[in-house]
């Protein structure tokens, strides 16, 4: 099976972002990144699908140079071979515009699985995959905690994957590969790379693809104007002091002013 | 202004966040310029319940290949319908469904979804959460064609103007061919057994990642027993299966409104906070002063939760002497 996982680098979790001068997106400068959390299940689940069937697990990225760290992370984690599709203006595309450019990438390859996370961690827009599904005129399953290869004819696969829906409901679903699955977190247990997957990652194949070269329309069909701050919905009353103030001052809240304990 | 509002069933009746997505579709236009659409195999009903609100037309989009819901079925039955009404907005509500098909559909139509919007100001300008909440982001419709919204839960109050005549309802039949549909999707079944019901609970103690080692759980869960309250958490605890599945908060847990929600460690993503924005008391310690978890608290406590959740405990323990 050869199986493409997309991942995208986002900044850390805890990292403090702030709003740029142009208002219009954050600042870059000191920022750590990491690769989106999804994704590192997206990738775990396609390792394991590759120590049971075999096969080839490749992952791509879009972003500019800086990519390269995370993707250098999925090589080490066992990640066979890597696309970077380079690309300095990511910001001002939409979900549309980032979805060219992997469908474009991704099509001379003709996987049979492709993998996205389900949803990025910065912009939260959840639709990428699915629309490189679309783009690529293959079936997706959205959602998917866990994948498995029930029927194989040829090159042909049937895949049965564990859907979530909500509340604590779930769902399997079938479709026949090539396939795009839409990973959701916690489906798996996450593999740290060890230090001799982190040596063997320098010598893997990271082939880089320019954005330009792709032959893709930039122009959003939306557009990203403004960020600001979130208007707060209650007033909080923060309660100061030391551990042992605070957490006295709220007892006493909570039991005269709240009435909850 | 042509609106389309997408209307979901639930429990055999339209959904609540279906009603609110309508509402939200009165920022775009009047309710007259407004048509409803109801989708499935069976629409009699739905339709029924819509055209009792002044929607200038219900459209009932049925197909016998359009039960059980599929991507591919709702995607060519209502980019059919797309092309036939012409509309300048598509409304959704922002539901696991919507997730799925809508940003196929809005592609079939060269056009990229604005998700999971919570607010709608003239222009139009929508209004959606960045970086798990900590931000928002205001985006306009840039391209030709129909603009695509999804609206997220609880963002806008379900109100409508009921019908005072009719409302006219349409039926439309689209042509799908079974081949089309290309995945075939199980019965819908519960995850784990449900030991606990957290939805009863008075009081709940609620952890998250920034408790940082499965090791660290005691100390939380002390603080649970002086208060008498049931221990939860948020997803990426119970994904490292530190506590079982049953104990998480969040849409795709647990709904709880108990009279005193503890979260400890815990950011506020909305996937949480629909879980809990209906307790009566929120607290929230989280060492973070911009974490979302503080639009919605009540009380909070800025501070490191390795400090202030052992002195809390022992404070709740004094009181209660
Ligand atoms: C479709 C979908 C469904 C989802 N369903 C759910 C769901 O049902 N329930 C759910 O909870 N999530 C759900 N999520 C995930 C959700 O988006 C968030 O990722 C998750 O809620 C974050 O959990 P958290 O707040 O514990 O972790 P984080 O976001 O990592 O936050 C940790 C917090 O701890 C604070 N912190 C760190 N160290 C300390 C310290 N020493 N002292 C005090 N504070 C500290 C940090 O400041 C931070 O605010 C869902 C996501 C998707 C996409
Ligand atoms: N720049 C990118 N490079 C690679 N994959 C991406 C990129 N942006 C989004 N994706 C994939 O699409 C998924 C959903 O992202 P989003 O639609 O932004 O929420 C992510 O989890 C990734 O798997």
């Amino acid at each position: 099976m050869k199986i493409i996982v997309a991942i995208k680098q986002v900044p850390e979790r805890d990292a403090q972002v702030h709003i740029d001068s142009s208002g219009q997106w954050i600042e870059e400068a000191n920022l750590q990144y990491a690769m989106n959390e999804p994704d590192a299940y997206a990738l775990e689940e396609a390792l394991q699908l590759k120590e049971k069937a075999g096969g080839e697990v490749i992952v791509i990225s879009t972003g500019p140079e800086r990519v390269s760290q995370t993707i250098r992370e999925a090589l080490a984690k066992g990640a066979d071979r890597a696309i970077h599709v380079v690309c300095d203006d990511l910001a001002a595309r939409d979900a549309l515009g980032v979805a060219r450019l992997l469908a474009a990438a991704i099509q001379p390859e003709s996987p049979d699985l492709l993998l996205t996370g389900l949803q990025s961690e910065d912009l939260g827009l959840g639709q990428t995959g699915v629309i490189v599904a679309e783009l690529l005129g293959l079936p997706h399953a959205s959602l998917i905690l866990q994948v498995e290869i029930i029927a194989k004819e040829g090159s042909k696969a049937q895949i049965k994957a564990r859907r979530e829906l909500e509340e604590g409901w779930f769902q399997s679903i079938e479709l026949p590969s090539p396939a795009v699955l839409t990973i959701q977190s916690g489906g798996n247990k996450l593999r740290y790379a060890t230090l001799m997957g982190i040596k063997r990652a320098k010598t893997k194949e990271v082939r880089t693809v320019h954005a330009a070269d792709l032959g893709v329309s930039a122009a959003p069909a939306v557009a990203l104007e403004a960020i600001t701050l979130p208007k707060k919905q209650k007033s909080t009353q923060i309660l100061n002091g030391s551990a042992e103030e605070a957490a006295a001052a709220l007892v006493e809240k909570l039991k005269f002013e709240a009435r909850v304990l | 202004m042509r609106v389309l509002v997408i209307l979901e069933e639930r429990g055999g009746h339209i959904s609540r966040t279906s009603w609110e997505a309508a509402t939200a579709a009165l920022r775009l236009a009047p309710m007259q310029e407004i048509t409803a659409v109801v989708i499935g195999a069976q629409t009699e009903l739905p339709a029924a319940e819509a055209a009792a609100k002044a929607f200038g037309k219900v459209i009932r989009v049925e197909h016998p290949l359009l039960a059980p819901y599929t991507s591919d079925g709702y995607c060519a039955a209502l980019h059919q319908l797309i092309q036939q009404e012409g509309p300048t907005q598509v409304v959704f509500p922002h539901t696991y469904q919507v997730r799925d098909y809508a940003p196929a559909l809005a592609c079939r139509s060269g056009q990229a979804l604005i998700g999971d919007v919570i607010e709608i100001a003239d222009g139009p300008v929508f209004t959606r959460q960045l970086m798990q909440g900590r931000l928002n982001g205001s985006y306009r419709h840039a391209g030709n064609g129909p603009c695509f919204v999804s609206v997220q839960a609880g963002a806008f109050r379900a109100e409508l103007p009921d019908a005072a005549a009719a409302t006219p309802i349409e039926t439309f039949t689209p042509a799908i061919d079974a081949a089309q549909i290309r995945t075939r999707p199980g019965e819908p079944f519960r995850g784990s057994a449900q030991t606990v019901d957290l939805g009863s609970a008075q009081w709940i103690v609620s952890v998250g990642r920034g408790i940082r080692e499965a090791e660290n759980l005691p100390l939380v869960q002390e603080l649970a027993t002086a208060l008498g309250a049931e221990l939860a958490a948020s997803r990426p605890i119970c994904d490292n299966g530190w506590l079982p599945m049953e104990r998480q908060v969040g849409s795709s847990g647990q709904s709880v409104a108990p009279r005193l929600y503890l979260a400890v460690g815990i950011s506020g993503a909305i996937q949480h906070l629909v879980g809990m924005k209906g307790s009566q008391c929120i607290v929230a310690i989280n060492k973070d002063p911009d974490a979302p978890i503080f639009e919605v608290a009540d009380y909070g406590i800025v501070g490191d939760l390795f400090e202030v959740v052992p002195a809390l405990t022992e404070a709740v323990k004094a009181a209660k002497q």
